[in-house]
C-alpha cells in the first residue's frame, strides 16, 4: 500500500518510493539522506497539518506538512 | 600560514573539535545551525602554525542556505580540510565527505562520536574506510578529547584524492556499497532518553511537554532573576556600594559637573540607585544590580535547553502556529534567544532559507521580543504596580507579533516553505560545558554592554545639563502627550532608546509616570526601533532596503500600539481584562484566519512536481 508521509501511522515501517515535489525538494532531502528505497519510520505527526517526524537510520528529521504529503511511502505490513 | 577548515554535517561536533584544537572560545549546542558564522583560531604543532577555521554545518557543498553557502566557499579557500563526521550516521555524512574527496584539498576524516555510535550498536571498520576513501580517518571523542591528539598528528597525512565527479544517485549508490563494507549493526533496545525523545515530539505528550517547559522557564527566570536581583540591592548596592559612593561624593564637594555626571542627584543626602541617575549610580546599578541577574539565569536556562537538544523539538510543536505568521517552526529558535539579546538572534535567522522568511523572523523579533536588558528593567519598573499591568506589556507584545505576523504574511508575495530539519537526539548536557558557555555570555555581555549602559547614562547627563532634552520635551510634547499620553520629557527615553533600551526603560522612573502610562512607555519603547546593536546587525543581514521597510514596520506598528493602549487601557478596560482580552484575540485570530502561505506552497509544488 502506497501512501503519503502524512498518512502513515506513527510507528509504522515503510520504503520511500516518490518524491513528488520539484528539484529542490529532492536536493534538499536528498542531502539529508532521504530518498528512494530508502527505509523509513514514523514516529509522530502534529494534528491540523502538523509536522511529521520520521527516523530515518540513526536520526530524526521533522518534515512540514507541505512537504510530508510529498513523500509518498509503501507501507511494510507488520509481521 | 596554512588553512585547516573544519567541515561537515551540521551539529556533528565540529565547534567542539574547534574548541579543543585551539583552546578558543565558541558557542556550542546540540542542535544544527549554532555556528552562522566561522569563526578563526590557531593550532600550533611541533613543526607548523595553522589558522583553523570553523565552518558552519551543511549537508552538501551545493548549498540550500546562506548559512551553508559559508560553508562551501571556506572549503574552497582551505590547504586542508578536516571533515568531522557523526559516526551515529555514517551513510549521511559521507555524501559531503564524497563531494570533499571531488574537490582539490587535502583531506582527513575526524570520525567523531565514537563513543556514542558504540551506544547506538554502530560498529565501524575504521582501517576499511580508511583504505576504500582513501584518505585518513581518526575516531574522536571532541567532547572528551579523545583522539585529538591523533587527529593533529595525522595532519601531514592529509590527501588529496581528486575523485571524478558522481551524480547524486551513483553517489548515494558509492556510500551504500561502501558502508555496507565497514558498518555493522548491533539491535539493542531503547534508552528512557530515546523514549522521552519519541514523547516529546507526539502532540499529546509533546505540547504539555512544551507548556511545562516554557512555563518552567518563564517561572525560573522571573522568580530566581527576582530574587538575585533583591540580593544585589539589599546587600552588595545598598549595604556596601553606597558607602563608597557617599565618600566618593564627599571627595568631590558634594556638587560640581564631574558630581552629577559621576554620582547624579542626591536624594535627601543619599543615593537612590534608581534616580540618581550617575554614571556610577545608576548606570552600575542597572547593569550589575538589574540587568545581570535576570540574564544569568535566563542564560543558564538557555544553555540548559540548548544542550539537551529540546530546541527543535519545540520547533515541531510550534511549527503549525509559526504557519500562519509566515514562519515555520525553527523560526522559533531566532525568537528564544531574541529574549536574552537581539543582535544573536538576528545572526540566528541566517539558517531560515529564504529572504522572506529572514525579514519576517527578524522585524517581529525585533518588534516584539524585548531582550532580558529591557525585560529585567520592565518587570521591576511596571510589576511594581501590580501583576495585571505587567501583564499587560506582555499581552500587548504577543498581540502585536501575532497580528504584525498575519499581516505581513498576508502582504508580501511569496510564501514560506515548510521546514525539514533534523532533530538531534537527547542529551545530558555536561556541567562543565554549561559553566563555561554561561561565562563566555555573562562576559560577553559585561564587554558589550558596558560601554552602551554607562556612555547613555552620560549622554543624558549631558543632554541634560545642556537643557536639550527639556527642548526636545517641549517641542515634541504635542506628539507625545496627544497620542501616547505621556509627558513631553519622555521624549528622551525614546531618544535613548536608540542607544540602549534598559537605560531607556531605567529613565522613565525619574518622571513619575502612572501606571498606565509606564505600560504605554514600555511597549512602545520595546516596539519603536531596535537599540544601535541590534540595528547594525539587522542592516547586514536585511540589507538596506529590506531594514528601511522593517524600520516603516516597526515605527508605526509601535505607535499605533502606543495610541491604541492610551485610548483603552484604565479609561475604558481594566488592566486585567485588557491583558487577557489581547491574550485570547492573539490566539483566536490566526484560526480564524487561516494560513497564506500554506495554500500558496501546495500550490507551488503542484505546479513544479
Amino acid at each position: 500500500m502506497e501512501v503519503s508521509l502524512v498518512d502513515m501511522k506513527p510507528g509504522q515501517t515503510g520504503i520511500v518510493k516518490k518524491i513528488q515535489g520539484g528539484f529542490n525538494l529532492n536536493q534538499k532531502l536528498n542531502q539529508l539522506g532521504l530518498r528512494e528505497g530508502k527505509q523509513i519510520k514514523k514516529i509522530s505527526s502534529v494534528f491540523n497539518r502538523g509536522p511529521v517526524t520520521i527516523s530515518v537510520d540513526n536520526y530524526q528529521v521533522a518534515i512540514g506538512y507541505g512537504k510530508a504529503v510529498r513523500i509518498m511511502v509503501e507501507v511494510e505490513e507488520l509481521a | 600560514m596554512r588553512k585547516i577548515v573544519l567541515a561537515g554535517n551540521p551539529n556533528v561536533g565540529k565547534s567542539v573539535v574547534f574548541s579543543q584544537l585551539t583552546g578558543s572560545k565558541v558557542m556550542i549546542s546540540n542542535y544544527a545551525g549554532t555556528t552562522v558564522e566561522f569563526t578563526k583560531g590557531s593550532l600550533t604543532t611541533e613543526n607548523e602554525s595553522f589558522e583553523v577555521l570553523d565552518a558552519p554545518g551543511t549537508y552538501s557543498l551545493e548549498p540550500t542556505s546562506k548559512v551553508e553557502e559559508v560553508a562551501s566557499t571556506l572549503v574552497d579557500r582551505a590547504d586542508i580540510v578536516i571533515n568531522v563526521v557523526d559516526a551515529t550516521n555514517l551513510e549521511r555524512n559521507l555524501f559531503l565527505t564524497t563531494e570533499l574527496l571531488e574537490r582539490e584539498v587535502p583531506l582527513i576524516v575526524a570520525l567523531n562520536m565514537i563513543d556514542e555510535a558504540g551506544h547506538k550498536g554502530v560498529k565501524i571498520d575504521i582501517e576499511k574506510l580508511e583504505e576504500l576513501l582513501g584518505v585518513p580517518v581518526i575516531p574522536t571523542v571532541a567532547v572528551s578529547g579523545e583522539g585529538l591528539k591523533e587527529l593533529v598528528n595525522s595532519l601531514p597525512r592529509a590527501i588529496n584524492r581528486k575523485k571524478a565527479s558522481l551524480n547524486t544517485s551513483d553517489r548515494w549508490a558509492f556510500i551504500g556499497d561502501l558502508v555496507g563494507k565497514v558498518q555493522a549493526v548491533v539491535h539493542r533496545h531503547h534508552s528512557w532518553l530515546e523514549t522521552l525523545q519519541d514523547a516529546s515530539l507526539r502532540p499529546a505528550t509533546g505540547l504539555p511537554l512544551a507548556a511545562v517547559v516554557l512555563f518552567l522557564a518563564f517561572q525560573l527566570v522571573i522568580g530566581l532573576g527576582e530574587f538575585l536581583h533583591e540580593f544585589m540591592e539589599d546587600y552588595v548596592f545598598e549595604g556596601f556600594y553606597e558607602t563608597l559612593i557617599l565618600y566618593l561624593s564627599e571627595a568631590l564637594g558634594g556638587r560640581g559637573f564631574l558630581h552629577d555626571i559621576l554620582i547624579g542627584q542626591l536624594v535627601d543626602g543619599a543615593v537612590d540607585f534608581e534616580e540618581s541617575l550617575g554614571v556610577l549610580t545608576t548606570g552600575v546599578f542597572v547593569e550589575l544590580g538589574v540587568v545581570l541577574p535576570f540574564l544569568a539565569v535566563f542564560y543558564m536556562v538557555l544553555g540548559f535547553l540548548e544542550d539537551s537538544g529540546y530546541l527543535p523539538r519545540l520547533a515541531v510543536m510550534v511549527d503549525r502556529s509559526m504557519h500562519r505568521l509566515g514562519l515555520h517552526g525553527y523560526s522559533i529558535i531566532p525568537m528564544v534567544l531574541g529574549f536574552g539579546c537581539n543582535v544573536p538572534a538576528a545572526l540566528a535567522a541566517r539558517n531560515l532559507e529564504s529572504r522572506r522568511e529572514r525579514f519576517i523572523a527578524c522585524t517581529l523579533m525585533s518588534v516584539a521580543i524585548p531582550c532580558m536588558a529591557q525585560l529585567a528593567l520592565i518587570v521591576g519598573l511596571v510589576g511594581r504596580h501590580g501583576l495585571d499591568y505587567l501583564a499587560v506589556v506582555f499581552a500587548s507584545l504577543f498581540f502585536i507579533w501575532v497580528v504584525l505576523g498575519l499581516i505581513i504574511d498576508r502582504v508580501m508575495p511569496g510564501y514560506t516553505p515548510s521546514m525539514v530539519i533534523e532533530i538531534p537526539p537527547y542529551r545530558i548536557p555536561s556541567f562543565k560545558a554549561q559553566v563555561k558557555k554561561l561565562g563566555m555570555r555573562i562576559r560577553g555581555f559585561l564587554v558589550h554592554a558596558t560601554p552602551y549602559i554607562l556612555g547613555g547614562i552620560l549622554v543624558v547627563n549631558i543632554l541634560y545639563t545642556l537643557g536639550i532634552i527639556h527642548f526636545l520635551g517641549v517641542l515634541f510634547a504635542p506628539a507625545v502627550q496627544g497620542l501616547l499620553g505621556l509627558p513631553g520629557d519622555a521624549v528622551s527615553t525614546l531618544l535613548i532608546g536608540f542607544l540602549r533600551k534598559d537605560v531607556a526603560v531605567a529613565m522613565m522612573i525619574p518622571l513619575g509616570l502612572t501606571a498606565r502610562q509606564l505600560v504605554i512607555g514600555a511597549v512602545v519603547l520595546a516596539a519603536y526601533f531596535p537599540c544601535a546593536a541590534t540595528f547594525t546587525v539587522l542592516v547586514k543581514e536585511l540589507g538596506v532596503v529590506d531594514m528601511a521597510k522593517s524600520a516603516v514596520i516597526m515605527v508605526v506598528t509601535a505607535f499605533s500600539a502606543g495610541f491604541i493602549l492610551n485610548l483603552l487601557l484604565d479609561t475604558v478596560i481594566p488592566a486585567a481584562y485588557l491583558a487577557v482580552g489581547l491574550v485570547v484575540l492573539s490566539l483566536i485570530l490566526p484560526m480564524v484566519l487561516g494560513s497564506t502561505s500554506d495554500r500558496r506552497e501546495l500550490s507551488d509544488l503542484d505546479e513544479t512536481a
